[in-house]
């Protein structure tokens, strides 16, 4: 079945020590190469969970990057427009509050007050920029409680872990 | 409820005995090993057999808790509740994370007395060995189970309901299958790590010795391989993105052993039949393991909510110690043992399949180094600047796109050329079929409206492939038929029996073939768009046209459903009743949606129920359409049966077993 090549049988242990160098030298430089293309690729690829404080703070970096905000619905903000498509809202931090925009309707527990993690990035808009939502996921919670102003993002990441 | 504290008590003697007896197991095998005792490799098998036995206790009685409803039993009062179906009652086992873990020790201790018993007798330098190493990995999970992940602690106050497992697993009845294919995967990998483990310490490998490592990585590559697709088919089915892979950190753990395992499976034909690749292929064992234990340790202790809330979780920081552990007993003993392998192939040809099996461990580590970079970036990012963030789907399919269609295009070219020096040729005349295959293959992709430079590609590399492996399959029968005379029948029939392993082989190629069409199809090519519809309203998407007929309100013991009628055509034909539906589970205060989805042959119909108004007059869809996604299910089917009939006990095997059997009776 098997026919080994039986030209190479007589080479020496010399050689055997200079391929190997040079198969070292080989893997050392690809590996160095992906790791260079793998890191420089990573920057590009970032996905940042920031709040809406940590949004503003980040200023001009916010736009273009993508980030998957987490906060709370305000109440009495939420417009939704069945026949356009479109869902205006905003979401808060406490501290904070910013203007969020979604096309498409709403997913079934999404309300006012409710706790979510818009994915998105920011867009110019009149006044202070605009969040233009590509995803919008709703909290969901192991142990039901109605979500206070100023809840942990990183809680609400917990939440739609696996979404 | 005394029955309960009975279980309570009852549950955790067996996991400490069988702890004990796993302590007891490793020491003897090792010393078996060491001394070349036969009596001392014999106490490690019946210390394999009685542990086994003890978890199986272990695991039994859980069950029986679940079953009846014992809240005394912490893990009870933790994921039961008594308005759970019972189905949903059974598998809440691996609902959370101290049944999880209960039922991988479970797992391990049955692989472990798998291989006592079916390596009695054999491989007399290696075997004892292999069973003290894997015996250690039992331990350290058995200890798991006795102390930071205990399920058995006695409650008190007994609660008298709990708040019933995880509502995401409880709407499909693929997560009973998919946890158990996935551990038995990833726990399976202890064992050729413990065999790795003894071919250092025995300082050798021979032809035998590495058949049997290649066997027994191949059954739970099986299943990791059947567990991550079903993982795949799980999300696709009942999260209701309308995608089955995300490179999420929980994705990427199950996929990077699987990477390294694959590449092993390959580099273990060189081990045999060249003599070479030996501390290469004990690297690959020894990083598959670790990398199980890397990605239990990402799944399981909580680092992938936040870095700071795995402390929280005792698990967390116990298992990075095991972790760290077995990378260091690894690195020692790769760094002193390595040498006494010794090595014996012969300077490869540039161009021959020796070289191609070179090139494609290659591409195995280069892909298992990219996902590996960009899972564990987040975390030591955030570690170091209190930051959370994420690495995006792109950085993943930038590098691994390419780099599978590199893979397939080996497969593609491989196995076409002969071992050892070549003719040139001649290889290019054995090329010639699979480069038509290819040019096929883009005029088919083109005439279905495929575009795009990639997708092409990719499309191209597959019937490329699929030529050369459909001719590997094909040519030993009709060699037969040629020279015997026989019938094609018989003919294929008795070239594939006999070659059952390669066989085996290239169906899994088919399988990888199938899996790589079905991912450039639906990937590339996924169309989604939203509709609101009243009812009795009709909306044109694409070819199809779908309307909203009404709404069904169903409910269950622990759950309501709002179910969305859609009646369905495609270009005119009737095709049935969608129903896309809300399930709203009581006790847990959460709305999840269950797409509704059907298979076409050449694309998916995926319809999300967004939202529904009070009297279900008006409902937001989502309407998503997928081309190919069913060829990858039957893809990975075909994946699985192949590596069956490749690791599938011969005859003999079993003959000679039996013999044994009756000799030691």
């Amino acid at each position: 079945m098997s026919n080994t090549s039986e030209e190479t049988l007589g080479e020496g242990q010399e050689a055997q020590g200079q391929r190997r160098m040079i198969l070292v030298v080989a893997l050392l430089v690809m590996f160095g190469a992906l790791g260079f293309v793998s890191f420089g690729n990573l920057g590009e690829n970032l996905v940042y969970y920031w709040d809406c404080s940590q949004v503003v703070e980040a200023g001009e970096d916010a736009y273009g990057a993508t980030i998957r905000l987490g906060g709370v619905v305000k109440e009495g903000s939420l417009d939704w427009d069945e026949n356009s498509n479109e869902l205006n809202f905003q979401v808060t931090d406490g501290k904070t509050i910013l203007d969020v925009h979604a096309t498409g309707a709403p997913p079934q527990m999404f309300r006012e007050g409710i706790g979510v993690v818009v994915e998105g990035t920011m867009v110019k808009a009149t006044g202070a920029g605009r969040f233009e939502s590509e995803r919008l996921m709703v909290k969901h919670s192991n142990e039901y409680k109605a979500p206070e102003e100023g809840t942990d993002a990183a809680e609400l990441y917990k939440t739609v872990e696996g979404l | 409820m005394s029955g309960g504290i009975g279980i309570s008590i009852l549950g955790r003697s067996m996991v400490l005995i069988a702890l004990a007896i796993s302590v007891l197991g490793a020491f003897s095998g090792i010393a078996g090993g060491m001394k070349r005792s036969d009596k001392a490799w014999k106490w490690a098998r019946i210390c394999a057999y009685v542990a086994a036995a003890a978890m199986t206790i272990a695991i039994g009685l859980m069950e029986y808790a679940l079953i009846t409803n014992d809240f005394s039993v912490s893990y009870v009062a933790k994921v039961g509740s008594t308005t759970t179906p019972l189905w949903v009652t059974i598998v809440s086992l691996w609902s959370s994370l101290e049944g999880s873990i209960l039922l991988w020790a479970f797992v391990l201790n049955g692989y472990i007395a798998a291989f006592a018993y079916f390596t009695k007798g054999k491989y007399v330098e290696h075997s004892s060995y292999a069973l003290g190493a894997s015996l250690s990995v039992a331990v350290f999970f058995s200890f798991l189970v006795a102390g930071v992940a205990d399920p058995f602690i006695a409650m008190d106050p007994v609660p008298t309901d709990g708040p019933g497992p995880n509502p995401l697993l409880q709407n499909h009845i693929l997560m009973v299958i998919h946890p158990p294919a996935l551990y038995l995967g990833y726990v399976g990998m202890a064992v050729p790590f413990g065999m790795g483990v003894a071919s250092l310490l025995a300082g050798k490998i021979g032809a035998a010795w590495s058949v049997a490592l290649r066997r027994w990585i191949l059954l739970p590559w099986g299943f990791l391989t059947v567990g991550i697709i079903l993982g795949g088919w799980w999300s696709y089915e009942v999260l209701g993105w309308g995608g089955y892979w995300a490179w999420d950190p929980v994705e990427n753990a199950s996929f990077l052993p699987w990477l390294t395992a694959t590449a092993f499976i390959h580099s273990a034909l060189i081990m045999e039949r060249k003599d070479g690749l030996k501390g290469w292929g004990i690297v690959l064992l020894l990083v598959t393991f670790l990398l199980t234990l890397l990605g239990t340790f990402m799944t399981r202790s909580g680092v992938f909510n936040s870095v700071h809330s795995f402390t929280q979780t005792p698990i967390g920081p116990v298992f990075l110690a095991f972790l760290g552990f077995c990378s260091f007993v690894s690195l020692v003993l790769l760094s002193t043992r390595m040498d006494v392998l010794g090595s014996k192939q012969k300077a490869v040809p540039v161009v021959s399949r020796d070289s191609m099996f070179l090139l494609n461990n290659l591409l195995f580590a280069a892909f298992t180094f990219t996902v590996l970079i960009g899972t564990v970036y987040p975390l030591v990012h955030e570690a170091m600047t209190e930051k959370k963030l994420s690495i995006g789907e792109p950085y993943f399919n930038e590098l691994g796109i390419p780099l599978s269609i590199a893979i397939v295009f080996l497969m593609g070219v491989g196995p076409a050329l002969p071992w050892g020096n070549i003719d040139r040729q001649d290889a290019l005349k054995r090329l010639t079929i699979p480069v038509v295959g290819g040019v096929v293959a883009i005029v088919l992709a083109l005439v279905f409206g495929a575009t795009g430079f990639t997708p092409l590609i990719s499309f191209a590399v597959c019937g490329f492939a699929l030529m050369t492996t459909l001719r590997e399959l094909i040519e030993p029968a009709a060699v037969r038929v040629e020279r015997k005379a026989e019938s094609w029948g018989k003919a294929l029939w008795t070239a594939w029996s006999k070659t059952r392993r390669r066989t085996g082989g290239y169906v899994v190629h088919m399988g990888v073939i199938m899996v790589a069409v079905a991912v450039t199809g639906s990937g590339a090519f996924k169309d989604l768009s939203e509709v609101t519809l009243k009812e009795g309203q009709s909306v044109e998407i694409q070819e199809y046209q779908l309307t909203y007929t009404g709404k069904e309100t169903v409910t269950e013991s622990h759950r309501s459903s709002e179910i969305a009628k859609v009646s369905v055509l495609r270009s005119g034909r009737e095709i049935g009743v969608l129903e896309p539906k809300l399930n709203n589970y009581f006790r847990m205060g959460s709305v999840i949606g269950t797409p509704a989805v059907h298979n076409f042959l050449d694309e998916d119909l995926y319809l999300n129920l967004v939202n529904m108004n009070e009297d279900g007059s008006v409902v937001g869809l989502q309407v998503i359409t997928q081309p190919l996604v069913l060829w990858l299910w039957l893809g990975g089917a075909m994946m699985m049966v192949g590596t069956l009939i490749s690791a599938w006990p011969s005859r003999k095997r079993k003959r000679l077993s039996s013999t044994t059997q009756q000799e030691s009776a």
